[in-house]
């Protein structure tokens, strides 16, 4: 009974390709749109969600001049306002778990004929902790390396890939600006951050060998940036109060004067972008949603249309025994059968759509078998839905009225 | 004396109108025993057709009794009519409504399909009967590439595939020519020499003939119901 009504239902559908096409485009788009957008919002959130997870926790940053005016104070030569002595100063403070002055520049590295230009940071052991990164392989350097400015190094996995491919880094030495170092560790992989960088693409030494021999000795003691790590979520605006105070008092800026420095709360705007991110894919699945409620429109709209053109057809079968629940059904199988037909289609386009964006732009996307399952019954349900109304209309209809029908 | 397949009991039935009721059949009885054969004629309006749709429960009297094989029709509800349309009656039309865009077979499965009998054995009754039909080729073939006298054989196959009781023919002649129409005729004649009551509807007197009994409506009242004298058997001879 079932599959002859499936096969009638089939039928139907072959009956009129081109209408029963266009009716599941409405569904195709919709669910495509859906699947899409989930898939695009899912991987923008989940590189968020990675990017915050190998950021380190409880961050703040203290940079030496603001975002944006960096460059052109860098430019003309002028000296950063931090020191290391402000890093030991902050450290002091109350709520602060650890601290990490650096400087970083850009740098020619060279391993035996192989040639990569990466960023190379100084700064100290706490550097590691503060970003909550380990090593897969060799160790970290100590204090006494910072005393006495060794040079050795530690290296990201982007750099060992490019630098040494399959020779193990790790005792080798390589030159960075010419000088030679010793690597002494691989860091661990940490992926894009949140602007975008790739996080593993960097070279870690020793602040005063970065200070002394790399970047010039004029500003001995001068610091880029200070990374602060705090005690806890909770106190972060407080210890971000207390730095303010302290380096204003430090810098003897008086009351009024601009800072020549500048406090960020990393750990807050991570939270924000994330939180962006997550608003940003619920906007895109409802706008999308919208589309499969107009693909839905579109499956009753057509439904509504084929009931009048059949009433004879319904009254015939009536004639010949159909109940009620059997005409309703008939109606009913074949509106689910165009949502579900259009939705497989649906599917296919906007899990290869999703691919084809990130092959093409590297943007990273998600597909779960939730979103699937989810776009699937949507589509069902749409089906059944919109589907019910013209089915439960042809069911309704007066068995002789309807074989009397023109 | 037998119990009757139909009784029809003081039936009155009138349309609701613009202007007014409208009254279509006034105080009709009739009593029809299994295996009979009735010929309905009268003038066009006279409810003819009306009384047809109610005998076929697909329309219902405004007052009066219907009792099909013992049942009272009027308290039964939609899904038990739609049971004693598949099982207990079989239409043919005037038009033979088919379904136009299903091959023959299917057409004549349909039935079967609201009966709930399995899939070979839906296409074997099918296939069957439209070899008795004499459609034994055309089973793959859809209603529009054969000749309305088949269309109306294939429509006789599908009142049939259920094994009805009663036929119920409105005027299944009146678009055929004269020697189709005799061909579809003796059909119906086979079918009541097996046992199956029929009521059919005619303008033409010599359909008519081939019934046991005729009933002359007119303005929604039965004024006559006579016997056939002639046999069937001695009508056919002299065509012949
Ligand atoms: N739905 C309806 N609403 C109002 N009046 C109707 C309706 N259906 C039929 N009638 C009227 O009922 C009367 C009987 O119609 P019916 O179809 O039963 O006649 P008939 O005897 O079958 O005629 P014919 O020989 O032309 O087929 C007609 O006058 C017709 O106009
Ligand atoms: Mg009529």
């Amino acid at each position: 009974m079932f599959g002859a009504m499936l096969g009638e239902a089939w039928h139907a559908m072959g009956a009129n390709r081109l209408r029963t096409f266009l009716t599941m485009l409405g569904m195709v788009i919709g669910v495509g749109a859906v699947v899409l957008m989930l898939a695009i919002g899912q991987g923008a959130q989940e590189s968020v969600k990675r990017s915050i997870d190998t950021m380190g926790s409880n961050l703040l940053i203290v940079l030496s001049t603001p975002p944006g005016m960096g460059g052109a104070r860098a430019a003309t030569g002028s000296i950063p306002s931090l020191t290391v002595k402000d890093a030991e100063a902050i450290a002091e403070l109350d709520g602060v778990s650890a601290v990490a002055p650096t400087v970083n520049s850009s740098a020619q590295t060279i391993f035996s004929s192989n040639n990569w230009n990466t960023s190379v940071i100084g700064t100290t052991p706490d550097y590691l902790d503060v970003r909550a990164w380990s090593l897969s392989d060799g160790y970290t350097f100590t204090d006494s390396d910072i005393r006495s400015g060794t040079r050795v190094a530690l290296v990201g996995r982007t750099v060992v890939d490019n630098l040494f491919g399959d020779i193990s880094p790790v005792g080798k030495t390589i030159r960075i600006n010419k000088s030679p170092f010793i690597v002494i560790g691989v860091l661990e992989s940490k992926g894009q951050s949140l602007d975008g960088r790739d996080q593993d693409d960097t070279i870690i030494v020793p602040l005063t060998t970065a200070q002394r021999q790399l970047f010039g000795s004029q500003f001995a003691g001068s610091v880029r940036m200070i990374m602060v790590q705090a005690d806890s979520t909770e106190i972060m605006s407080l210890v971000e109060d207390s730095i303010n105070n302290l380096l204003r008092q430090r810098h003897n800026i008086r009351e009024g004067a601009d800072n020549d420095f500048f406090v960020r709360n990393l750990t807050a705007a991570a939270n924000s972008a994330a939180e962006t991110t997550r608003t940003m894919s619920l906007l895109l699945g409802a706008i999308a949603s919208v589309s499969l409620l107009v693909g839905g429109i579109g499956i009753m709209n057509i439904m509504l249309v084929s009931v009048t053109e059949r009433t004879r057809e319904i009254g015939i079968r009536m004639a010949i025994g159909a109940r009620e629940y059997d005409i309703l059904l008939q109606f009913l199988l074949e509106a689910i059968m165009i949502s579900v037909v259009g939705c497989l289609i649906g599917l296919a386009f906007g899990i290869g759509g999703a691919l084809l964006i990130n092959m093409l732009s590297q943007t990273a996307i998600v597909i779960s078998s939730q979103s699937v399952v989810l776009a699937f019954s949507v589509a069902a349900t749409v089906g059944i839905f919109f589907g019910f109304y013209p089915a439960r209309k042809a069911a309704r209809l007066n068995p002789i009225e309807a074989l009397r029908y023109q | 004396m037998t119990a009757p397949l139909i009784l029809v009991q003081d039936l009155h039935k009138q349309y609701e109108t613009a202007l007014g009721p409208f009254p279509v059949l006034k105080e009709v009885n009739l009593r029809m025993d299994p295996g009979d054969y009735i010929a309905i004629m009268g003038p066009s309006g006279s409810g003819k057709s009306t009384f047809m749709n109610i005998l076929g429960c697909l329309d219902q009297p405004s007052s009066g009794d219907y009792i099909l094989n013992g049942q009272h029709v009027a308290t039964m509800d939609k899904s038990a009519l739609a049971k004693v349309r598949n099982r207990t009656i079989g239409f043919v039309f005037q038009g033979f409504n088919l379904l136009s865009r299903t091959s023959l077979l299917d057409n004549v499965a349909l039935p079967l399909v609201y009966a709930g009998v399995d899939k070979p054995t839906r296409h074997a009754r099918a296939k069957r009967l439209l070899e008795r039909v004499g459609l034994g080729q055309y089973l793959r073939s859809l209603p529009n590439q054969i000749s309305g006298g088949q269309q109306q054989r294939v429509a006789i196959a599908r009142a049939l595939v259920n094994e009805p009781r009663l036929i119920l023919a409105d005027e299944p002649t009146g678009n055929l020519d004269s020697k189709t129409s005799q061909e579809i005729m003796a059909l119906f004649d086979e079918l009541n020499q097996e046992g199956i009551s029929i009521v059919l509807v005619t303008h033409e007197t010599d359909i008519a003939e081939h019934a046991k009994r005729q009933i002359h409506f007119l303005d929604g009242s039965i004024v006559s119901d006579t016997a056939n004298k002639k046999p069937v058997e001695e009508n056919s001879m002299e065509a012949a």
